[in-house]
């Protein structure tokens, strides 16, 4: 498999304080990739950094094999932030329409994309309607479809599934399944255990430092217990 | 390209947004028609009191502005207790003295002027032309350019500026940073968009002041569109470029203390030609003394392209100087 993100010696400070120290990644193309750790932990900064939204204090960060410096490399990746960046006043199809149209897709295949996407997340009946009048679990559902319109390669999803329903969080994640199966790259941050262990591989970070990183089974195995939680502890635990 | 969509994208949200709609068009319609109730009323009578004043000088006296009342000294002083009366004017010793009510300087200043006129009398008249403007031209009419100006700046300052801070606050802004569009395009976005929204906006303002509220109006209506619109987008760029330094709507709101009100003092609602050198200099930095000195030229004085072009740019230079900056700031979102 090649690389899809690589992440070298970066260092990232805002004014003095070190939110991310020393991070190594490799990101597989094709795989489900986690980043769990408890909120402050840095897993946002991180994300932004991969996504050339921040530019680290020190180190390299790579996509695809060549360093982040161009704008067009952001069309290679779809970003959905933690909260839902969508504009109130326009309905799910101008949304959708508007973040389609900056990636320069034609007006036809922009049809087909956003056509496709409502019809993912499950939200095409609802194409007609401004945003503001939306639940909260639709709007996160929305903003999934945004970061998907352009087919990316790489998509970065910000804690996708804070403050849903089971039902539509295992819905969510049948969703990512089906574009890791057409080889789309997907790295995903959350701070819920059970979550963390649908991931191919996982990254545990702690006060911007990665403290382990292995498949959710080899973590397991290595500290010799039976959930998430308790490598978590392990780990993490010292401060508790 | 992206710019295009950014602007139709805001169009679209114009055309949600009923209420900031009505507040840019609305509002200064609304707020220029009471200020014209309050400053273009024919003058109301000036109420003398008379005591002791011989007929045949009450007759000359008599005016279509004075309303002439013949009464006691005592009941004369109690009248001017009251407040009913503005002056009171008193023959003894074959001297005229008046006794000002005093507390509304305007009054005074009229009756005055009124009684002097009187007493110059006809002989020595003479013939008064006027270059600019006309012998009706009120106070509405000199204040009329000026607070056209004022409230599209104003107006689309806030809505411009807020809307700018919004896309911020709602998360949207870092979205747009994480797609290909540049940070320029994002700023021209919003020019274009609000740019095509004013020229509605002012077409409509100057429209009514113009032809409803009956401004005094010698130029051409197409460069009292121009200024507007330079204006409005001098505005808005400061707007969205000052909203980088708010937190949040309410901290955007208390720019206008800071920003806007000093403009309303150098915009030449107030004399500013006798003041000293650094006060001008303060007016000279500031928008709005220049789309305003742009407009009375054109509406008063009949002024011709050349006579407003340096107002002209330097509108055009602060639009350019604020856009430039606004496009640096959004450098604090993202590097590229």
């Amino acid at each position: 498999m090649n690389s899809m993100v690589e992440m070298q010696n970066v260092i990232h400070r805002y004014s003095k304080n070190t939110i991310i120290d020393k991070v190594n990644l490799s990101i597989q193309s094709g795989e489900i990739f986690g980043l769990l750790g408890p909120s402050g932990a840095g897993k946002t900064t991180l994300v932004k950094l991969i996504a050339g939204i921040l530019k680290p204090t020190e180190g390299t960060i790579s996509l695809k094999g060549t360093a982040l410096r161009h704008l067009a490399q952001m069309k290679n990746y779809g970003f959905m932030a933690q909260s839902d960046a969508l504009y109130q006043e326009l309905t799910a199809w101008e949304n959708l329409d508007f973040f389609a149209s900056i990636y320069n897709l034609s007006r036809k295949r922009r049809k087909e994309r956003i056509r496709d996407v409502l019809e993912m997340v499950d939200l095409s009946s609802f194409k007609d309607q401004p945003v503001e009048t939306f639940s909260g679990g639709m709007k996160r559902r929305l903003s999934l479809a945004a970061a998907l319109v352009h087919e990316p390669e790489l998509i970065i999803l910000d804690e996708p599934t804070v403050g849903i329903d089971p039902v539509l969080r295992r819905s969510i994640w049948e969703e990512l399944y089906e574009l890791k199966e057409k080889g789309v790259t997907i790295i995903v941050t959350t701070h819920v255990m059970d979550e963390a262990e649908k991931c191919d591989r996982l990254a545990l970070i702690k006060s911007g430092k990665v403290i382990a990183l292995d498949t959710p089974q080899k973590l397991k195995e290595k500290v010799n217990v039976t959930s998430m939680e308790e490598v978590f502890l392990h780990y993490g635990g010292e401060t508790k | 390209m992206n710019t295009f969509h950014v602007m139709k994208r805001i169009l679209i949200q114009f055309k949600r947004d009923k209420r900031s709609v009505a507040l840019m068009v609305v509002a200064p319609l609304l707020v220029l028609s009471l200020m014209w109730m309050v400053l273009d009323h024919d003058d109301s009578k000036l109420e003398l009191g008379a005591v002791d004043v011989p007929e045949t000088m009450l007759e000359q006296l008599s005016s279509d502005t004075l309303d002439i009342e013949t009464l006691s000294s005592s009941k004369a002083e109690g009248k001017l207790e009251e407040g009913t009366l503005d002056a009171v004017l008193y023959f003894e010793n074959k001297e005229m003295s008046l006794l000002l009510e005093g507390s509304n300087p305007n009054a005074a200043g009229a009756i005055q002027k009124e009684l002097q006129s009187l007493r110059e009398d006809q002989q020595n008249m003479v013939d008064v032309e006027y270059y600019h403007g006309s012998e009706d031209l009120g106070l509405f009419d000199y204040v009329g350019p000026v607070l056209i100006g004022f409230f599209v700046f104003f107006f689309v300052f806030i809505v411009g500026g807020v809307s700018f801070l919004r896309e911020r606050t709602q998360g949207t802004l870092e979205r747009l940073l994480a797609t290909p569009i540049r940070r320029s395009e994002i700023v021209f976005g919003y020019l274009a968009g609000f740019g095509l929204f004013t020229i509605v906006q002012s077409l409509i303002i100057a429209l009514f002041s113009i032809y409803i509220l009956e401004v005094f109006m010698d130029g051409n209506f197409l460069y009292v569109l121009i200024v507007t619109i330079l204006l409005a987008l001098a505005a808005l760029s400061l707007g969205t470029l000052v909203s980088a330094f708010a937190k949040n709507e309410f901290q955007m709101i208390q720019f206008i203390p800071i920003i806007i009100v000093p403009q309303v003092f150098f915009s030449g609602l107030f004399p500013t030609e006798g003041l000293g050198t650094w006060v001008q200099i303060i007016g000279d930095i500031m928008p709005l003394t220049h789309g305003a000195e742009a407009m009375r030229g054109i509406m008063l004085r009949d002024a011709s392209f050349a006579d407003i072009q340096w107002e002209i740019y330097i509108l055009l230079g602060f639009t350019a100087l604020f856009t430039t900056l606004n496009i640096f700031a959004l450098k604090k979102h993202r590097r590229l």
